[in-house]
């Protein structure tokens, strides 16, 4: 059963992957599509890894960009000075990140809920000033010239990578650890989990996601700035929206807002203007009358969704 | 070897600011005993619990188990030498499954490494599979086989109650600190959660030490009890002389208790 | 210049700046000291009140001080409202909730006001014409003085309001402890507005003032000083009324500092660098007690 089901969700995301590339052949998708469906695999892999920070171990993290930007700048150093293989900058930018994300997960062990937030906020900021003071990169005037690596098919399969590997992790004894720090850390600690070790451990982890979406960030865009809006808070903010919007715990809620939210500013043209007044709105409104996200912590399955299908045709069947 | 006393505290003081919640409190405990630990409210019951556990610092004194060393380790690594507790304020990791705050506490002895669990190994699928059945032998212990998939937030009290004693045996502990497990059940609860210590310590062959305000419970229960009170032992022996001790009765009376 | 007179003038201008993170860090003190809230959009109503002082003067042609008191109002009323319709309902839910809130608050205000005010900045009208004063080797500006002049003013106020009056006491002790207040009859929702009421005011005071300092206002003004004031509140311990000024205080001279011998590109870098070093080694600012956590 098990394994079917995992047969036919590669089946799934094969065929998927296929569509797109017939429709992309076929001219129905412009290659401006496929460039949108790139970024929203990017941003799944930016909103699972913060969950897996903020959602999984609650440690509230709002400095993602942070990650996201060393991996970025990391790996489009690589491959613009050094001329190294696209995969093993991503990897390299992996690292760097989830490196940072130690030094970030250390302080984590002393601070909690709102203090921690703020200080993961300041030191997203502090690595954007070094960064914006780093000639090597750019500098202010930013870091142009990067080649375009970033097909849709490698964003594809590193999303599902993420995707499977944070979901594997959540679900055995590991995730469980972290699971019990978010519940109850006390209580945790005297059931032998040592809190400390699974709080860097999340960071490390995430941050190391961030970062390989970093990596096929700077190879998409082909040029990095160092903006709060490209590297800085705003981003951070950003994608703190769709992980809330989706769940804080939810996988699939993540997966799920990562793309909506992707997608609909670029299809509503109108609707870029208003979009920071609907999202902030929304996230008040969520918070205060569905604060799990709109999936409440739930995640979609496959035999989720054919239940509930049958369960509406049972249902229409009565009518 | 049996008289060998498996846990031993000396001088134990922790110290609030100005206040001495405990103080100068020596006892110890034999192995595989039912041992109670009284005394009117804030007479520091809780804080001896939390500084056996490593949750408190201790101010001075010493608390060795099989001959090691534990004052001021780290909590989970008391965990790891066999001391359980339970929380006077049931602390369940209420938004998870019954099933799950059982798995977790058999964190420590689980094998599988992180690149099982992330690539699921088959040797990750064995154990984890272990770890649910034991899991489910826990519960069944406690008579809550039928509520693994609970969520554990959403069970009565008396329930939760006893998924925090399954929850503390997944640890395999040699010592198990039940702090006040009877407080909010109905008599009828209270006798089964007797009969269900006892039986634990026998089949399972533990010690018990437990917080309780129900005298009831206590006298039919234990074999030795210690009763604090303002932080300080002011009596140790078997039910009967402490019922008969000066001292005792007049802590509970000044206490307002009787 | 010599060094030390170098050193002289930056210590005024960091006073300056420093005295208005010391109003806006007021706000976040007060706030969290009763409701134990990030006010995340503080920062905004900051931001708020320089326009609404904007154009108090531009529009009703008002002379400073009116316009102040009108933009001190505007900002209280903002204040109120938003914890009236985002903050109270989540009162008992979970800290990360409410944070996410206020977060969502401060981005909503933002936008609100990119969208009516127009994204870019405003250049703040000279109420008064600007003066140099020599005093020595180093001068203050009239501007410069005025800053520290309504601070000081503000901050008197607010102190005898706090210690001297029935409404001060209700707050303290609301931030002592919400449920003995409230069966001491204190009318506790009233008391947590009338302290972001007055947490609004004071920022709004700040962002007037910091618009006639830099000449311009934009959206986006409360970002980083809200963000630099939440830290001087950290700093001086946060709860603490005395602590946000002195946290204020030494966080402008710190940037000042830092500018003058680095580089003004490290500006925002000085605040984080300093919330990090506290948090770990003094997680109670300079003026906090510790406390313990209870099991
Ligand atoms: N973390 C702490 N910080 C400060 N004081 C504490 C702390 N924990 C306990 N105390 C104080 O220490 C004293 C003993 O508390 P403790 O909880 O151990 O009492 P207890 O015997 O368990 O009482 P009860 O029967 O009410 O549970 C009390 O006065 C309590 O207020
Ligand atoms: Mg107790």
């Amino acid at each position: 059963m098990n394994k079917l089901s995992s047969l036919i969700k590669g089946i799934i995301l094969l065929l998927a992957y296929l569509v797109v590339q017939l429709l992309e052949r076929q001219g129905v998708l412009l290659p401006y599509h496929v460039q949108i469906l790139s970024l929203c695999c990017i941003n799944v892999i930016l909103v699972v890894s913060l969950n897996l920070i903020n959602g999984f171990t609650g440690q509230f993290s709002i400095g993602h960009a942070g990650f996201l930007a060393i991996g970025a700048y990391a790996s489009a150093y690589l491959t613009v000075v050094w001329q190294a293989p696209f995969l093993f900058a991503i990897i390299c930018g992996g690292v760097l990140a989830g490196i940072a994300g130690l030094a970030v997960g250390l302080p984590a062990l002393r601070l909690r809920g709102d203090y921690l937030a703020i200080a993961t906020l300041g030191f997203g900021e502090i690595i954007r000033v070094i960064i914006l003071n780093t000639d090597a990169v750019g500098g202010a005037r930013g870091f142009s010239g990067i080649p375009k690596y970033t097909t849709f098919g490698l964003a594809y399969l590193m999303a599902i990578f993420t995707v499977v590997v944070i979901r594997n992790f959540v679900t055995s004894d590991y995730g469980r650890a972290c699971l019990a720090v978010r519940e109850d850390e006390i209580a945790a600690e005297s059931l032998g989990v040592n809190s400390t070790y699974f709080k860097v451990l999340a960071f490390t982890i995430g941050a190391f996601f961030a970062g390989t979406a970093g990596a096929l960030f700077s190879h998409y865009l082909q040029y990095m700035a160092p903006t709060p809006n490209q590297i800085g808070f705003v981003k951070s903010i950003d994608i703190l929206i769709m992980l809330v919007l989706g769940g804080l715990g939810s996988i699939t809620g993540s997966i799920v807002a990562a793309i909506t939210l992707t997608i609909i500013p670029e299809l509503l043209r109108g609707f870029a203007e208003y979009r920071m007044i609907i999202y902030p709105i929304l996230l008040i409104i969520v918070m205060i009358y569905r604060p799990a996200g709109l999936l409440a912590g739930n995640e979609l399955s496959l035999s989720g969704i054919t239940q509930f299908v049958k369960g509406a045709r049972a249902h229409g069947n009565h009518t | 070897m049996a008289t060998t006393p498996e846990l031993m505290v000396n001088n134990l003081c922790v110290q609030f600011g100005g206040l001495k919640a405990v103080d100068q409190v020596c006892f110890s405990l034999k192995p595989q005993t039912l041992a109670g630990l009284i005394g009117p409210n804030g007479a520091g019951k809780t804080t001896v619990f939390n500084a056996l556990t490593g949750l408190c610092p201790v101010t001075s004194g010493q608390i060795s188990f099989n001959e090691k060393q534990l004052t001021n380790e780290a909590p989970h690594n008391i965990a790891r030498y066999g001391i359980a507790r339970t929380f006077q304020n049931i602390r369940l990791f209420r938004n998870l499954t019954v099933l799950d705050n059982l798995r977790i506490a058999y964190h420590q002895n689980r094998q599988y490494s992180l690149l099982c669990s992330v690539f699921r190994s088959a040797r990750f699928k064995r154990e984890e599979a272990q770890i649910t059945a034991k899991a489910k032998e826990a519960l069944a212990l406690v008579d809550l086989a039928d509520k693994a998939d609970h969520i554990a937030g959403s069970l009565p009290y008396g329930e939760q109650r006893r998924v925090e004693i399954a929850r503390a045996l997944m640890l395999n502990p040699k010592l198990l600190l039940l702090d006040e497990p009877a407080a909010g059940m109905n008599p009828h609860e209270t006798q089964c959660l007797l009969e269900l210590i006892r039986k634990l310590r026998d089949d399972l062959q533990i010690t018990v030490l437990l917080i309780e305000h129900d005298m009831k419970l206590v006298m039919n229960l234990c074999e030795e009890l210690f009763v604090l009170d303002y932080g300080h032992l002011i009596a140790t022996g078997d039910p009967k002389s402490i019922q008969n001790n000066e001292r005792v009765v007049e802590a509970y009376l000044g206490g307002c208790m009787a | 210049m010599a060094w030390h007179i170098m050193a002289l003038q930056q210590l005024i201008n960091g006073l300056a700046l420093g005295s208005v993170y010391a109003l806006i860090a007021l706000g976040y003190t007060m706030v969290y000291g009763i409701i134990k809230l990030i006010n995340f959009a503080h920062g905004d109503i900051y931001m708020l009140g320089a326009y609404f002082g904007f154009y108090a003067i531009t529009v009703l042609k008002l002379s400073l001080v009116p316009a102040v008191l009108t933009s001190m109002a505007g900002a209280a009323l903002v204040g109120v409202l938003l914890e009236r319709i985002a903050y109270r309902p989540l009162r008992n839910s979970p800290r990360i909730a409410v944070l996410i809130t206020a977060i969502g608050a401060s981005l909503l205000l933002q936008s609100t006001a990119q969208l009516v005010f127009g994204a870019s900045f405003k250049p703040f009208p000279q109420a008064i014409p600007f003066r140099r004063i020599q005093l020595g080797p180093v001068f203050i500006t009239n501007r410069q003085l005025l800053i520290f002049g309504v601070a000081v003013l503000l901050m008197v106020i607010l102190h005898i309001i706090v210690h001297y009056t029935k409404l001060g006491k209700a707050m303290r002790a609301v931030s002592m402890d919400k449920e003995a207040a409230l069966l001491m009859g204190i009318n506790v929702d009233r008391i947590i507005s009338a302290t972001f009421a007055m947490g609004s005011a004071l920022a709004a005071a700040a962002g007037i003032l910091v618009g006639m300092y830099y000449n311009r206002i934009d959206p986006y003004m409360g970002m980083m000083p809200g963000l630099k004031a939440f830290v001087a509140a950290v700093l001086g311990g946060i709860g603490i009324v005395p602590g946000a000024v002195v946290g204020g205080l030494l966080m402008g001279v710190a940037e000042n500092v830092v500018v003058t011998i680095g580089s003004s590109t490290l500006r925002d870098a000085v605040a984080f660098a300093i919330l990090i070093v506290v948090l770990l080694f003094r997680p109670n600012g300079l003026l906090g007690k510790k406390g313990i956590e209870k099991v």
